[in-house]
């Protein structure tokens, strides 16, 4: 991933920052900024979730993506957050200890790397609250 | 708008071809297409050819036209080629706009194909270029594999439905069974429960014989209007009815994990064009990227109830001879997964059934078909109805 491309999201990344509308109450992350809701009628503001919420699915990854290769066995799961929406990420836990449902809370760890010489990029993965 | 037909078909040899190149097989599958239909190039308006990835499997973009230049369409009528890309379900894509072109008097022969050559590059490369189908940036980025997707939507129908591994597993030993029967297809090995339940675990619940292989292989169709199609062939195939949906691109965005809702509505477009309902259906190609795909895509088209296609698979009734045979191919699963061409190829199936001519895999008394082509983990959904009536 590009330094530019990683960049962008830092803060969105780093510390769980998504968006709301303001012309229905609904929650988004990953951010959007258009509500499919409302569409034009919508009004996004930034928002930063609490960060709690339940693992609603999962799978233990044996044969990993690139550059997770040295990460194996991991966990990822889709977490509902309280406010609502679904986002995608790693579960830190045991893959034995995990179950739908679980209560789960944010920590801010290393994502991957490109490489060598690459930049690093870091965000969030969750973990048994 | 004018009735489609269906008056040539060709598929290529799947599997992984390392000495043959990306043009060497879609050319192989056009210049095939066009034999068994009798056109000539010279009759040609315009081609539509589905590829994913080209960018990154062979560094080549710009497909429309090269293909139109090796197949030696780029000179005397200059034949438009268009490259169409909506993931693995390209190739599906790709018959939908020629069928429109044909079916709205632009052009009246038109060649519907689609290619994809996968083994140029590592497995591990291959398996980063297709994660580009899911979210980059938020599936992708957290280290998300299409096994580890497919993975979650299983989790969940097993917990919620009941629906086991066994039940899973019978979805490739049934395709495998079809796929030794299919000159094409790249695994011609029957397989048993047991070969699916001990190989390697990709991503908890799904087996590494749960997953569709990485392919090279190409197929093409010839499209015409009904009202000429008899005089190309004795056994035009009419396009019946053509639907496609979206969805969001991330998984996590779903309304229902186990449910993909492009499947539901492209079917029900298909449908409602064709005036018809499950119960017309004589067969069907689904798109099983995964063993779980299989059993989802039978319950969104309507075949089973929600929750209700691992049984149906358990009980034989998606076997040929069955209720409703489901992918005589092999699938993806046996026959392979060339992503741009997946789409093109099940239509290929569909029309050898309906023209009696599958051989050992022939559906007796097969009228109707449909093919049911996904690109991502649901985002895109396309589906076709094929008919020997008009
Ligand atoms: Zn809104």
């Amino acid at each position: 991933m590009s330094v530019a491309r990683s960049w962008r999201h830092q803060v969105q990344r780093y510390n769980l920052i998504g968006t709301s509308c303001n012309s229905c109450g609904k929650y988004f992350y990953p951010p959007r900024t258009m509500c499919p809701g409302c569409r034009r009628d919508g009004e996004i503001v930034s928002y930063k979730f609490k960060g709690t919420g339940e693992i609603v699915t999962y799978t233990v990854i044996h044969t990993a993506a690139e550059g997770f290769e040295h990460q194996t066995p991991y966990v990822l799961g889709i977490v509902k957050l309280d406010e609502g929406p679904s986002l995608t990420s790693q579960i830190i836990v045991d893959p034995t200890d995990i179950y739908m449902g679980m209560r789960v809370r944010p920590v801010f760890r290393k994502l991957g790397d490109s490489g060598e010489k690459g930049i690093i990029c870091y965000g969030t993965k969750f973990v048994p609250e | 708008m004018r009735d489609v037909a269906i008056i040539g078909v060709k598929t290529t040899r799947f599997g992984e071809m390392w000495g043959r190149s990306f043009r060497d097989i879609i050319v192989e599958a056009g210049v095939g297409a066009l034999e068994d239909s009798g056109v000539s190039g010279d009759d040609i308006g315009s081609m539509f050819v589905g590829n994913m990835s080209g960018g990154q499997f062979v560094e080549q973009e710009h497909i429309g036209a090269l293909i139109a230049d090796y197949s030696g369409l780029s000179e005397g009528f200059h034949v438009p080629s268009t490259r169409v890309e909506a993931a693995c379900a390209s190739g599906g894509l790709a018959l939908r706009q020629g069928i429109s072109a044909v079916a709205s008097g632009q052009d009246d022969i038109v060649v519907a194909a689609g290619v994809e050559k996968m083994t140029d590059v590592s497995s591990g490369s291959a398996s980063t270029a297709l994660a580009a189908a899911a979210d980059r940036e938020w599936e992708g980025m957290m280290g998300a594999t299409f096994p580890a997707l497919y993975a979650m939507i299983a989790r969940m129908h097993m917990h919620r439905y009941g629906t086991t591994s066994e039940q899973l597993a019978q979805v490739a030993v049934k395709n495998h069974h079809n796929g030794a029967m299919n000159p094409i297809a790249q695994y011609r090995t029957p397989i048993t429960v047991e070969t699916v339940l001990n190989s390697i675990m990709v991503a908890d619940p799904l087996h590494i014989f749960d997953c569709s292989p990485i392919t090279d292989g190409a197929a093409a169709v010839i499209l015409a209007p009904a009202d000429i199609a008899h005089e190309y062939t004795d056994t035009p195939i009419y396009i019946r009815g053509s639907g496609q949906a979206s969805d969001t691109l991330a998984l996590h965005d779903r309304r229902d994990i186990t449910t993909l809702d492009a499947t539901v509505f492209a079917a029900r477009r298909a449908f409602d064009m064709a005036g018809m309902t499950v119960d017309d259906i004589d067969l069907v190609e689904v798109h099983d990227c995964f063993t779980i795909a299989e059993i989802c895509a039978i319950e969104d088209i309507g075949f089973a109830a929600k929750g209700e296609g691992g049984k149906l698979t358990e009980e034989g009734e998606t076997a040929i001879g069955g209720k409703i045979p489901v992918n005589t191919s092999g699938g993806l699963k046996s026959c392979g997964h060339p992503v741009g061409a997946t789409g093109i190829k099940q239509v290929v199936e569909i029309t050898h059934q309906l023209r009696g001519e599958a051989g050992k895999r022939q559906v007796d008394g097969a009228e109707v078909g449909m093919a049911h082509n996904v690109g991502g983990s649901g985002a895109t959904a396309v589906v076709h109805i094929l008919s020997r009536e008009r």
